[in-house]
């Protein structure tokens, strides 16, 4: 039974591909995820995993959906095209940061240390797909008569409890997706990917040739955004 | 008439900074919940006034130059006026972006862990160096007229006398080796205006991102920009409150700064005018979405009435046609000024409310998760107490600082 899961199954598979490259030093993984937009149904799933995996607050958006429609009746289409940070190779708010506060990890994810981040908001006009939000302190039961335990509960992003406070970060923060770093560490696959419910969502280490990410970025319908850009992005769709 | 304009300042700059401080309120109690900017628009109108208070501040200092440095005498006169205008220019424009922070307590960390590969880390250095070569040179620059004022009755005098710091030696020898002095800083200071000035322009040029800032032009633009509104501010300042009103030697102060501030604002124009023509004749749509939004888009107006008309054909018709009356230039230098603040607000928003990924707009909803953006009334208010606060210090410092002396540089 657990063979033929291990066959059929690519979550299962890419659970096996994150155990074994986190046997690996931390700079020869190479995390990169994989989207294919034509098994997307759009049901934003993964927005809303990821929402509630990393307790965002209004405002704050790690990976909206992004629809588009296309041709004329009655040959019409519609695009799906979910977009998380691209952890670029070479990511354009990294040497903006005036404070070194943000900065590209041996493993290749883009993260930000929420303790030293002044807030300027630098590094959200240097991103050319606007993967980073700001998080301006709003709460949803805003105006309403009391705040609810829920938005207290802390959230583990890079590993660490952030319990929500007024002026403590994030509040304050730039924000964006890390690729569940806190998950990944624990052997876990980022929400978004263990959401989707089309398994249009892949994620692994392109560094082993075994990997399903491997296989997968190695077709000729895999492809980057904004690759004029220069930005060598780690996100791959499927058209 | 400038009496009256006086009083009238008095009045504008402390109703703002009462009715300002609801914003200043605001923006310490609700955060950046009250305001309009976010995710999409991260920057707004304060960012704007930043830019705009900072090109003021750089084009005053770099007209002082002109007095300190290359010893123009006819322009003497109001050395220390420019001098002070850019120094409480400059802390506006500080207190603006400081508060614009989403940590401000944290904005030690620009000195203390700076990124010298971000041009934003540059601005924390250079804009303290500026801050205090400002200050010595002002210093210098009224050291000789504060040991004059020194023996005065009343809180001036005793004001005087202690800025002196015991330095009052008010011997041509003593007021000459001042004046040495001053043409070193001054000498330092023009590369340094030049340095931070251009540098908040590479700021934005550099980012790849917004191919509307993503220019070389955009630092040139940013200079030549400061000097035309810092210039223009100076010469209404001049008309104003500088010394030796309605003398023949008054007129001929702020008719020579009047047509300094023409030609800087003719090539300002000549300058946008490439950028725009440049960018909309290739139409390729990224670069050209932004400038069709400053044209055509919801804000049409800011550009071709705020700025074009009231800012720029008025004046340049004032100053070209009325050059040689003192009430028609100072008209015109108020009108460049004060709607400079379009000129920065059209570099700053339109680059950001434009879709980076097509679909973006409609993909999540949130606060900050919009592409329109007008500043909320708490950005308003703010603005306005800083623009107060600038008014202020410098109606303080010019009833208690000798920044004019009528008699003694005639």
């Amino acid at each position: 039974m657990s063979n033929i899961l291990e066959k059929e199954s690519a979550l299962v598979r890419m659970q096996a591909d994150i155990k074994k490259a986190l046997q690996k030093p931390e700079d020869q993984r190479r995390w990169v995820m994989v989207i294919d937009t034509r098994k997307c149904v759009g049901c934003h799933a993964c927005t809303v995993s990821c929402v509630a995996e990393n307790k965002l607050p209004p405002g704050v958006v790690y990976r909206p959906v992004l629809e588009h429609e296309f041709g004329t009746f009655p040959n019409v289409g519609k695009r799906f095209m979910p977009r998380p940070c691209m952890q670029c190779d070479n990511p354009p708010c990294v040497p903006v940061c005036p404070v070194n506060a943000t900065w590209k990890r041996p493993d290749g994810i883009v993260a930000i240390d929420y303790e030293e981040c002044i807030g300027c908001r630098y590094c959200i006009t240097a991103c050319p797909y606007s993967a980073r939000t700001f998080d301006m302190g709003h709460t949803y039961s805003q105006g309403t008569p009391q705040q609810m335990q829920y938005e207290l509960e802390p959230n583990f992003e890079y590993g660490q409890e952030w319990p929500r406070e007024e002026g403590v970060s994030p509040e304050g923060n730039v924000r964006k997706c890390h690729f569940c770093l806190h998950r990944l560490n624990e052997g876990e696959l980022p929400a978004c990917v263990t959401t989707c419910i089309g398994t249009a969502n892949y994620f692994g280490d392109a560094n082993d040739p075994d990997s399903l990410v491997a296989e997968l970025i190695a077709s000729p319908n895999a492809i980057r955004l904004k690759e004029e850009m220069g930005t060598n992005p780690k996100v791959y769709y499927l058209v | 008439m400038s009496k009256t304009l006086q009083r009238a300042a008095w009045a504008i700059a402390i109703i703002g900074f009462v009715v300002g401080l609801v914003g200043f309120y605001q923006r310490l109690t609700l955060g950046h919940t009250a305001t309009n900017y976010g995710s999409y628009v991260p920057w707004g109108l304060w960012v704007a006034a930043y830019i705009y208070f900072i090109g003021l501040s750089a084009g005053a200092f770099l007209l002082s130059a002109l007095v300190y440095v290359f010893r123009v005498k006819l322009l003497k006169p109001v050395g220390k006026l420019a001098l002070f205008t850019a120094l409480v220019t400059l802390a506006a424009a500080m207190f603006s972006i400081w508060m614009d922070l989403g940590h401000p307590e944290r904005a030690w960390e620009l000195i203390f862990r700076t990124n010298f590969g971000s041009m934003m880390g540059w601005m924390a250095w250079l804009y303290s160096a500026y801050f205090l070569l400002l200050v010595v040179e002002l210093w210098f620059a009224m050291r000789a007229d504060m040991a004059a004022c020194a023996g005065e009755a009343g809180f001036r005098g005793k004001l005087c006398n202690f800025l002196t710091f015991g330095q009052k030696d008010t011997s041509d020898a003593s007021v000459e080796r001042d004046m040495n002095i001053l043409r070193i800083l001054g000498s330092i200071g023009v590369p340094l205006a030049v340095a931070f000035h251009g540098g908040v322009g590479a700021l934005f040029g550099v980012v790849g991102a917004r191919p509307y800032w993503n220019s070389g032009l955009t630092p040139i633009t940013f200079l030549v920009g400061a000097l035309a509104s810092g210039g223009a501010l100076l010469v209404f300042i001049a008309a104003i409150w500088g010394p030796n009103r309605g003398t023949e030697q008054h007129k001929k102060l702020v008719v020579f700064l009047g047509q300094i501030v023409l030609g800087l604002l003719l090539f300002d124009l000549l300058l946008e005018w490439a950028e725009y023509s440049i960018n909309l004749y290739t139409s390729i749509p990224s670069h050209a979405a932004s400038l069709r939004l400053v044209l055509f888009g919801q804000y049409w107006w800011v550009f071709w009435i705020v700025h074009l008309l009231i800012g720029s054909v008025i004046p340049v018709l004032l100053l070209a046609f009325s050059g040689k009356n003192v009430t028609a230039v100072a008209t015109a230098g108020a009108l460049i000024a004060v709607t400079f603040i379009s000129v920065r607000l059209n570099i700053v928003i339109p680059a950001l409310a434009v879709e980076e990924l097509e679909g973006l707009k409609h993909a999540f909803s949130g606060p900050g998760l919009s592409f329109d953006y007008f500043p909320s009334t708490a950005e308003w208010l703010f603005f306005i107490w800083t623009v107060s606060l600038a008014g202020l210090l410098f109606l303080i410092g010019y009833s208690l600082l000798p920044l004019v002396t009528p008699q003694k540089e005639a």
